[in-house]
């Protein structure tokens, strides 16, 4: 891997587009309309057209506002479609977007003559040839794009900060909003303008595939690695700058891998940003596909192990024999997970293995007991408000118990007036005096 | 999870397992539940997001009545409705119609479901949408025949709809719709009807025809099930009642069941520490 | 207030950008001036009487490729998936990429059309997929998931495109066309493919129409009456990847998406029927395309995906408004056919009411001079929100109809004719309101007043209940003047036994 300064500079300019993307990027995905994105960086391409075409010249104010209107343009003839023409909202938006883009694409044609802009260049944009065009301002010499993507990247910060919680009102519930005075509409209407200039800036540079991959992509990432809006642009903020270095890296060094020389820059950085938003799905702490099928199986074997515990008491309840390895027999309820709960009871001495025979030990007992008198409560609270048979009890308090906090006992006691049996005549034991089991120091106390 | 108690019965078991067993045995069994009963559900819990909505919902219909289901908002009526029919996975029990299983009787249901599920800006007209209740019989790949279309239209006269028949759906007032919506199982020649809130935002017309279609219903001696949320109007309506709230809270026939105290138990307060319950086992059932 | 200040500054700013937008105009005029060179008549002839081999081979292949698109995407618009072709389409970048880098690795030439196609029908599927799996696994919503899946397998297309451009074998000039299509190189075979790929399209829909029907109108009950819901929603998805495939070539996968949405959106603005919808979009799809090639061999340096794609605009924009069934100009004549016979309606009420005030009993046929009270202008203003020029307008329409008749300066009465009418609007008005006061409870908001006679929505038997109330308050109205009803008139007044709802 060959780094120039050349590198740093596709970098840079990389990372200003990839933030200012995913910094407006976040409220188009909170508005659930992220194809919003995928629209106006398409649909902009005849407002640049015309203002390549009247300017004659590429880089100018014109073609941001030629951008901008554009962009408003699109939204506003979603919206009018939408609304005049009884059509759904992303049909509307399709016939817009796409309209406008072979419209753009057809202008651009006509204008290649007179313009050098290649419908190539915009899709792909050319972020190699950036270093090329240097401006010096204030003393400073830049590349020209990191100029305009600053800006830009300025003008959102800017525009997030001064109305954070507006736009958190706005995302969250546009109705309220309004009725807060606050205009949803103009500040959907102003996002759209922002989408449709940062579009823009970062097209020549970039290209709008990675636009359309920045607007989405990291916001819907964050959105799945927290809950607290602040937090999810920051998140955003970061995966786009890092999907931008790694995706340059990547470009310039997957394909060596392969035999294959570089490739395109804008491109690796989609898909590396994708690759991010895959492992977010897969490890996030708790919207992770992992995290989520993982405490499924802690819950499963917590249950297991309960319901192993219970067993156990009440056979000691009702027998002075101990009972033997026959209620393994009793318990089939899949096997290996009954099997791992044993071994998992029997490591955290809770229920010790001696002669083929099961004991509970104190803690085990301890446990047991907290859990059965779960169990009968529900039992007596279920009784005594609805129409069900004795027989039907059961069941339901054989899943519930597992899941019945100190509270909700202390209310169900309250309720029934400190009942002392449960519907079966059984009797309710009482709250097992509080030994400090929460961790496993009475390991193997018999 | 859930113990499969059939082999205890030789062990001394303690009274709950052992009253669990003796159930299991009887319904396996089946003497106290006759293949006859239109709808029998046993012990069917459902969970939404894990986060249970029904639970322990055991009951049978009997059989050529109609039956009011009552409850709170957020009640599981619907929800009961649906997974009765397989449309949401039940977390246990099961649903029999005339002792089978749903997936083998499908011809013996007739489903209304509620009038919001679905886009009324549909390009389709009424008579297209009493056909539907036909497809099944027409079966894959075949057209619509003449003969077909006189039995929707049939239905649509049934009504009071048969002028409408040609009208796009969204040209029909809401009572017109649920009125359509009904037709469509009429045309069904069902024997087991399940209506989901038919009563919905109609007008009073619209309830009073729908009214005489359940008690032609319930001379020819069929049986339905209706998701019900007007509470005056109940006694007048049905002849058997069941009151829900997360659990049956009562059933039976109405004058026996539709008590004050039994409404005080399905809509009063006391029952939050069921929500509760459920918000616990779905916090940490999902997160 | 506001509206005139919104006036000014729109003025204002039209002012200062005057010179501007001169200029701007006349630019744009001289560009048109560089660039337009109008086809000769023979070449208009040549194209449309399809003298060409190859122009006839194009529009053959775009007009095939239209239908199959217009038809698929009714299906996809109807099942709320209107934006999935989008994500498809962009989706089966990476796959015509990698099946190039295959083909040229095994030796074969890179551009063997069936097997880039296999490729991108393979990717699109593996983006359908992911599309299911974020949806079903993640807490994002629908929209996210297509506009991920869109660009990231973009993105990925783009890289991939990027290492086949500095191969050392084969240059990939041929795949960009994927993007934006290009149409013109159609070949006698890509034309015969897609037509095969249609009457598949349109077999396949054909067959299963009243299931797709079903499935996308009430999932739920489709569901319960046991219907394979994943299976049919899996056959839409398949047609749409494979006429988008198919598509690539001729329009580009940015712009097939348009061809999708476009035909079958406009397509509902003229009919209320599926079979119709359905055969309209195939229709527009079909004239998009063939216009579209017609139009791009005409002006070869214009992007023929493009025209096309801007040709089915145009045809969406005119149905937009022109649409019998839903289309705006349609539905702003019936509105405002209802709002004049709404108007004309309580003129005639208040010219009636104003007669029953004044004491004189207006008398159907008594005399045709003056059967009722002349009213002046200024009182019938009073008794509604009209404007003057407004109610000036209403008294014209209804003098043009005999209904009423002006007597001296600005003072009006009804014509014999007009009674007749008042009184059956009157009448109907009154049963309204008796409905409304003895049924209140019973969801008024649900009944659309203007719209029907009162017995087609509450009854006959409601009717006559009311008929009954109203005899008693209104003799005079209990007499109802239209035919069909006046067998009910002189009814005893039937006990409100015969609603439940009192």
């Amino acid at each position: 891997m060959n780094w120039s300064t050349l590198d740093t500079w596709i970098v840079i300019t990389g990372i200003l587009s990839s933030m200012s993307c995913a910094l407006i990027g976040n409220f188009l995905v909170l508005r659930k309309m992220s194809m919003m994105g995928d629209a106006i960086s398409h649909a902009i391409l005849p407002g640049l057209a015309v203002a390549f075409l009247v300017s004659g010249s590429r880089g100018s104010v014109t073609m941001f506002v030629g951008a901008a209107i554009a962009g408003l343009l699109t939204a506003l003839f979603t919206q009018w479609i939408h609304k005049f023409g009884k059509v759904e909202e992303s049909a509307a938006m399709g016939v817009t977007f796409t309209a406008l883009f072979a419209i753009g694409l057809i202008l651009i044609v006509r204008g290649a003559d007179k313009v050098d802009l290649d419908p190539g260049c915009v899709l792909f944009g050319a972020i190699e040839l950036v270093p090329l065009d240097m401006i010096t301002l204030l003393q400073l010499s830049l590349p020209r794009a990191v100029w305009i993507l600053g800006s830009v990247l300025l003008i959102n910060l800017l525009f997030t900060l001064l109305l954070y919680k507006e736009l958190r009102l706005t995302c969250f519930d546009p109705a309220l909003a309004t009725t807060l005075g606050i205009n949803a509409h103009v500040m959907h209407y102003v996002t759209m303008t922002l989408v449709a200039i940062t579009t823009v800036a970062s097209f020549e540079s970039v290209g709008s595939i990675l636009v359309i991959a920045m607007l989405i992509v990291p916001a819907s990432c964050a959105h799945l690695l927290t809950n607290r809006y602040g937090v999810m642009l920051a998140v955003s903020m970061i995966v786009a700058a890092a999907s931008a270095v790694l995706g340059h890296i990547s470009a310039i060094t997957v394909p060596t891998w392969f035999g294959f020389a570089d490739t395109n820059t804008a491109g690796m950085m989609a898909v590396i940003s994708g690759l991010i938003f895959t492992g977010a799905m897969l490890f996030a702490s708790h919207q992770g596909i992992l995290s989520k099928v993982f405490h499924r199986f802690q819950l499963s074997l917590r249950i297991a192990c309960e319901d192993i515990l219970g067993k156990l008491y009440r056979m000691e309840e009702t027998t002075s024999i101990q009972p033997t390895q026959q209620y393994a027999v009793v318990m089939p309820a899949g096997k290996w997970m009954h099997r791992l709960a044993h071994a998992n009871l029997v490591r955290a001495g809770k229920v010790l293995y001696e002669n083929n025979t099961y004991h509970l030990t104190d803690h085990g007992r301890w446990q047991a007991k907290k859990l059965v008198r779960s169990h009968r409560l529900w039992e007596t609270y279920v009784a005594k408000h609805f129409d069900l048979e004795l027989d039907h009890l059961h069941e339901s308090a054989e899943r519930i118990e597992h899941f019945i906090s100190q509270p909700m006992q202390q209310a169900m006691i309250e309720e029934l007036h400190h009942v002392q049996t449960d519907p079966h005549g059984q009797k309710i034991p009482d709250e097992p005096s509080d030994h400090n089991y929460n961790s496993d120091i009475h390991e193997g106390d018999t | 999870m859930n113990y499969d108690t059939s082999s205890t019965t030789r062990t001394s078991v303690p009274p709950d397992i052992a009253a669990s067993t003796q159930r299991r045995v009887r319904v396996a069994t089946g003497e106290e539940h006759p293949a006859t009963s239109p709808l029998s559900v046993h012990d069917m819990t459902v969970a939404y997001h894990r986060k249970p909505v029904l639970w322990d919902v055991d009951f049978d219909a009997p059989a050529g009545s109609l039956i009011g289901m009552i409850g709170p908002n957020g009640a599981g009526k619907s929800t009961l409705l649906k997974a009765a029919l397989d449309l949401m996975p039940k977390a246990s029990g099961r649903v029999m119609i005339f002792g089978k299983p749903y997936r083998q009787q499908r011809h013996l249901v007739g489903y209304v479901p509620q009038r919001e599920s679905v886009d009324w800006d549909f390009p389709v007209n009424a008579l297209d949408v009493v056909c539907m209740g036909l497809y099944r019989q027409i079966g894959w790949c075949r057209l619509v025949s003449r003969r077909h279309k006189q039995r929707a239209m049939q239905a649509l006269e049934q009504v009071g709809m048969a002028d409408f028949a040609k009208r796009q759906i969204s040209q029909l007032s809401g009572g017109q719709q649920q009125r359509v919506f009904l037709a469509r199982a009429l045309v069904q020649d069902a024997v087991l009807y399940l209506m989901d809130e038919p009563f919905a935002g109609v007008d009073a017309s619209t309830e009073q025809a729908i009214v005489n279609i359940l008690q032609t219903l319930r001379t020819a001696g069929k049986t339905t099930l209706v998701v019900h949320h007007d509470l005056h109007t109940v006694r007048e309506y049905f002849d058997y009642v069941i009151l829900l709230n997360m659990r049956i809270v009562a059933h039976g026939p109405t004058d026996e069941v539709f008590t004050p105290d039994n409404l005080r138990k399905t809509y009063g307060g006391h029952l939050t520490l069921l929500d509760q319950a459920a918000q616990a086992i779905a916090q940490q059932g999902e997160t | 207030m506001p509206r005139f200040k919104l006036r000014f500054w729109f003025c204002l700013v039209l002012l200062l950008t005057w010179p501007d937008s001169v200029a701007f105009a006349a630019e744009l005029a001289s560009i048109q001036d560089t660039y337009m060179s109008l086809p000769s008549y023979d070449t208009f002839i040549r194209v449309f009487l399809l003298k060409d081999y190859n122009t006839r081979v194009v529009m053959f292949g775009t007009m095939a490729l239209g239908l199959a698109a217009g038809v698929t995407g009714t299906m996809m618009l109807l099942r709320k998936r209107a934006l999935m072709g989008d994500a498809l389409s962009h989706a089966t970048l990476p796959g015509i990429g990698l099946a190039f880098i295959f083909m040229i690795q095994f030796g074969g030439t890179g551009k063997y059309l069936p097997g880039l196609l296999l490729g991108a029908g393979l990717s699109g599927a593996i983006g359908l997929a992911c599309i299911m799996t974020i949806r079903r696994w993640t807490r994002l919503k629908e929209d996210a998931a297509l506009g991920i899946v869109l660009s990231v397998f973009f993105g990925l297309g783009i890289a991939i495109l990027g290492i086949i451009q500095k191969m050392q074998t084969g240059h990939a000039s041929g795949l960009q066309s994927f993007i934006y299509g290009k149409t013109a190189a159609m070949l006698a075979s890509d034309a015969q493919m897609i037509a095969l790929v249609a009457i598949i399209t349109v077999v396949i829909c054909g067959l299963l129409f009243k299931e797709l029907k079903l499935l996308c109108f009430d999932q739920l009950y489709a569901r319960s009456q046991g219907w394979p819901i994943l299976r049919l929603d899996a056959i839409i998805m398949a047609l749409v990847i494979v006429v988008t495939v198919i598509g690539l070539q001729a329009v580009g996968l940015i712009l097939m998406i348009a061809l999708l949405v476009i035909p079958p959106a406009a397509a509902r603005f003229w009919t209320d029927g599926l079979f119709p919808m359905t055969l309209i979009a195939a229709g527009i799809g079909a004239a998009s395309g063939f216009t579209g090639a017609a139009l791009s061999a005409l002006l070869p340096r214009l992007p023929a995906g493009a025209i096309i794609v801007v040709v089915a605009s145009v045809i969406f924009a005119l149905s937009l408004f022109f649409g019998t069934a839903r289309g705006i100009v349609h539905r702003l004549i019936d509105h405002m056919l209802l709002s004049r016979k709404i108007a004309q309606q309580n003129l005639l009420r208040a010219l009636y009411e104003r007669s029953e005030k004044t004491g004189l009993q207006p008398q159907l046929g008594i005399s045709t001079t003056s059967s009722t009270t002349s009213t002046s202008f200024k009182r019938l203003l009073a008794t509604r929100s009209w404007s003057p020029q407004h109610l000036r307008r209403i008294i014209r329409r209804a003098v043009n109809k005999q209904l009423v008749r002006p007597n001296r300066h600005h003072y009006y009465s009804l014509t014999g004719r007009g009674l007749a009418n008042a009184r059956r609007v009157v009448r109907n008005h009154r049963l309204w309101e008796l409905y409304l006061i003895h049924h209140a409870d019973i969801a008024p908001s649900h009944v659309d007043r203007g719209a029907d006679e009162l017995e087609h929505i509450i009854g006959p038997s409601m009717v006559d209940e009311l008929l009954g109330l109203l005899a008693i308050k209104h003799p005079e109205l209990a007499m109802p003047p239209s035919p069909h009803a006046t067998t009910r008139a002189g009814k005893p007044h039937t006990p409100p036994g015969i609603s439940k709802h009192t």
